[in-house]
């Protein structure tokens, strides 16, 4: 049985996504090919190459997929992949725009955002904001797969040896292009990687407000997150949004700062190692899956903290 | 221009769903089904479309059981002219709900396609996606902003970076982002109005499409319990448990 993994990189460099994805394709078992479509990518190539348990990086360079315009590699990805028995890709939202593309060329099913691997059939994956784990049983003869990174312990990115392949085909569907990106800058570690994350929700008020959490996270090397309220509200930008929809965490530490804790929410963070959650309404939701609860005014207890720390 | 907007009756978003005991399904009985908040966000963008005198026609289709009707009713409600409903028994997985909504593109020919970018039941994430693969059109997934200029939509996309722009050429699919805009209300003189809209029936097994489930769900089951914590009296006390007991600082 075969694999193929689509990496996901920035032309130069493996995201860290990637390596969980890998890791997610040794527990299937079988040889693992890693797909690198992007344009002057040979960095990414070669770092692909250098992950540990890869026995072959297909490098398809080509200005088509500078940006990863799903009509264009998704059909790339079905040309290469009908040849394999899984096709995986990280459940970031590259992948999710991907990967659905290409099972339905295929005439596949995907599998969205697996936890577990059961077997080379069987997966577990959550379904109504995690509040259920469904194991859930694949017919097709491609199984197409995305993978959620925190349930997955990374693969080494150093230590392989892969032989690297051009891939000659270059697909462009030609109906859409790229036309630019606001991509938030940060010394943050990212938010989905990070030891420790801080988030704010409504209670933070305004987004100036948020300093005060910067100022633990600088300690603590943390990254800042936010409830859908503190987004919607327009403290903080979107990136930043933890939960069903947004982005799914899972660290040692994970400090909930005015967030109420609605089940949304809870299904981005509750894999979290060590919860703690500072509200000032001791009847929040949040208490009930924290580990530390804390009722104090944020305004007093964060700056505190800070100061404690 | 036409628009074609796809609404899906799911479990309401405040509905904490539990599996059965016996792990064979999720217990659905007597809980509130609503139209999925994805999708809603999809009615009311084609329904400011139709308002700025963009579009001229907003189609509202929903797939399943007689029951979904209640959500293609909602959406006319909200400002859809007529409704689709493509009905069938079966249990329809994402891939055959493309399928059968290209049957429903063909027949309409919409210049845009919006749906929601997931449902909060089964938290899928790719009906939109396959729906661009078997038309050939180009997509706008998790959209923050969709405007639209001459034969192009340009669409602002919510992503793991940030926000990314792209160009599609129509006819195009979007699915809506959290951000994309606030839906209203639907008010009861146009709740009344709704019921007088017209809503199409179409037999699903007429359509001759493969819609049979390609996944099968085996079982369900609670996610891990959390082990009960504690209240801390201060902050002094917080700090000293993460630093003595749990050892994360």
């Amino acid at each position: 049985m075969s694999i193929l993994v689509v990496a996901e990189h920035d032309n130069t460099s493996i995201n860290a996504a990637t390596l969980t994805t890998v890791a997610a394709a040794n527990a299937i078992g079988g040889e693992i090919t890693v797909l690198v479509a992007g344009s002057s990518c040979a960095t990414a190539a070669e770092a692909a190459s250098n992950i540990a348990g890869v026995s072959k990086v297909l490098v398809a360079d080509n200005a088509a997929y500078a940006n990863q315009l799903a009509e264009n590699v998704g059909q790339l990805v079905a040309d290469l992949g009908k040849d394999y028995g899984h096709i995986l890709a990280p459940a970031t939202t590259t992948g999710k725009n991907v990967l659905p593309r290409t099972a339905a060329l295929l005439d596949v099913a995907q599998i969205s955002d697996i936890t577990a691997v059961e077997s080379a059939d069987t997966f577990k994956r959550p379904i109504y904001a995690g509040n259920v784990i469904a194991t859930v049983q694949s017919s097709d003869a491609i199984k197409v797969i995305t993978v959620r990174g925190t349930a997955f312990d990374a693969v080494a990115a150093e230590g392989g040896s892969a032989a690297v392949e051009a891939v000659e085909a270059a697909v462009d569907a030609g109906v859409s292009s790229f036309v630019g990106e606001e991509v938030a800058e940060s010394d943050r570690p990212d938010l989905t990687a990070a030891r420790v994350v801080i988030s704010g929700g409504r209670g933070m008020q305004n987004g100036e407000n948020f300093k005060l959490l910067e100022a633990i996270a600088d300690k603590l090397d943390a990254a800042i997150g936010a409830s859908r309220a503190a987004v919607d509200a327009g403290f903080v930008p979107n990136d930043l949004q933890v939960g069903q929809t947004g982005k799914i965490v899972a660290p040692d530490l994970y400090i909930a700062v005015g967030i109420s804790g609605a089940i949304q929410h809870l299904a981005g963070m509750k894999d979290s190692k060590v919860i703690v959650a500072i509200n000032k309404d001791e009847e929040a939701p949040i208490f009930q899956i924290a580990d530390y609860g804390l009722v104090a005014d944020l305004f007093d207890a964060v700056p505190e903290l800070s100061a404690a720390l | 221009m036409k628009v074609l907007v796809a609404v899906k009756r799911v479990v309401d978003y405040n509905v904490k769903v539990r599996a059965k005991a016996d792990g064979s399904d999720v217990d659905l009985a007597n809980v509130k089904m609503s139209i999925n908040p994805f999708c809603e966000i999809a009615v009311e963008e084609a329904v400011r479309l139709k308002e700025k005198g963009v579009a001229t026609e907003v189609v509202a289709v929903s797939l399943g059981e007689k029951a979904c009707q209640e959500q293609i009713r909602t959406a006319l409600a909200l400002g859809a002219d007529r409704g689709i409903h493509v009905e069938t028994s079966e249990e329809l997985q994402p891939l055959a709900v493309a399928k059968l909504l290209k049957a429903v593109v063909e027949q309409e020919q919409p210049q845009l396609v919006i749906l929601g970018k997931q449902s909060i039941d089964g938290d899928n994430n790719q009906t939109g996606q396959m729906l661009g693969a078997l038309t050939g059109m180009p997509q706008g997934t998790f959209a923050s902003e969709l405007v639209l200029d001459g034969d192009k939509a340009n669409v602002t996309r919510e992503v793991d970076g940030g926000l990314q722009t792209v160009s599609l050429n129509l006819p195009a699919i979007v699915t809506t982002d959290l951000r994309l805009n606030e839906p209203r209300y639907a008010s009861l003189p146009n709740i009344m109005k709704a019921k007088k809209k017209p809503l199409d029936v179409i037999d699903a097994a007429g359509l001759g499409l493969d819609i049979a489930p390609r996944v099968k769900t085996l079982k369900v089951e609670p996610p891990a319990e959390r082990s009960a914590g504690i209240m801390v009296d201060s902050v002094a006390t917080l700090v000293d448990k993460l630093k003595n007991e749990a050892k994360v600082i």
